[in-house]
């Protein structure tokens, strides 16, 4: 008896979480906003024509996604928001540039000082979009290729001992995605 | 302001040029494929980033200027994902390769 209702109490938080997340209209809106404009600019013509053409293609390419249920918080997540451009981006790429710059020092050194080695450690996030960001932000970081990305566990690949040394659990760019990915 | 924006359109393009360069040597000189693909990064990352950018401070508030930050977006987005598929390949097909230097010691495990 109690564990049924702690199902149903369990089912609740689930619905509740739910509800949280940006409702499938809107998000079907955003992304019908985002390739109108994505064929306004690609386009560069104007004439009353064209606009509607791109608006109906916008319209089907929007009702095709949604009756393959593409549409959903890792299909187009705009529960991310604005802080995924003006909080992580900015960081992302000042560590981007950071490391190319010591890469490239690496590469132009006479000696190549370069220690590469594999190394596991245990990200934080638990969705599929955050492991996603996460991993991705490893990769696109020069000196850094993340090889296995999996909920318990990351393989990265890292070109120097100082590059390996930054990837333990809990590390700065983990601990980001998480706030990212957690939409605090 | 015009010849401000001039300049930093052109230090752009040079160090961006300078980069990609920087990660063809390191392509060359790098002794297998997951150390030649960090040289790689650093090309497609601020080689290609810094191009960009110094294009669109050329093309300014237009059309083109918007196409330049869609190819930006998408090398952005592409990129890690293309790199990572690549690796993964290799790590699965010969896991032995992964490691050419030594193991790491034992304290940073």
């Amino acid at each position: 008896m109690s564990s049924v209702v702690s199902e149903q109490k369990s089912g609740e938080r689930q619905r509740a979480a739910i509800s949280t997340a940006a409702p499938t209209a809107l998000r079907a809106l955003s992304v019908w906003a985002t390739l109108l404009v994505f064929w306004l600019l690609l386009s560069g013509m104007y004439t009353p024509f064209l606009i509607a053409a791109g608006a109906g293609c916008a319209i089907a390419v929007t009702a095709i996604a949604l009756r393959m249920r593409l549409i959903d918080r890792e299909g187009h997540p705009i529960d991310l928001g604005v802080r995924a451009f003006f909080w992580y981006w900015p960081w992302l790429l000042k560590e981007i540039v950071k490391s190319a710059c010591q890469v490239a020092g690496v590469i132009l050194h006479p000696k190549l000082p370069i220690a590469p080695r594999v190394v596991r450690f245990e990200p934080s996030q638990r969705s599929a979009l955050g492991l996603v960001i996460h991993a991705n932000s490893i990769t696109l970081t020069p000196g850094t290729i993340c090889i296995e990305a999996t909920p318990g566990e990351f393989v990265v690949h890292a070109l120097t001992a100082e590059g390996a040394a930054s990837l333990v659990a809990g590390n700065e760019m983990d601990q980001r995605v998480s706030r990212l990915e957690g939409g605090e | 302001m015009n010849a401000a924006i001039e300049a930093l359109s052109a230090v752009s393009l040079l160090s961006g040029g300078f980069f990609a360069v920087v990660g063809a040597i390191g392509l060359l000189r790098m002794p297998d494929l997951y150390t030649r693909m960090h040289a790689a990064s650093v090309a497609e990352t601020l080689g290609a980033g810094l191009l960009l950018f110094g294009l669109l401070l050329q093309a300014g508030i237009t059309l083109n200027g918007a196409k330049l930050i869609m190819l930006g977006l998408l090398i952005f987005f592409a990129s890690p994902t293309a790199s990572h598929a690549l690796a993964r390949a290799a790590f699965t097909r010969a896991p032995e390769h992964a490691v050419v230097a030594q193991e790491p010691p034992p304290s940073t495990r």
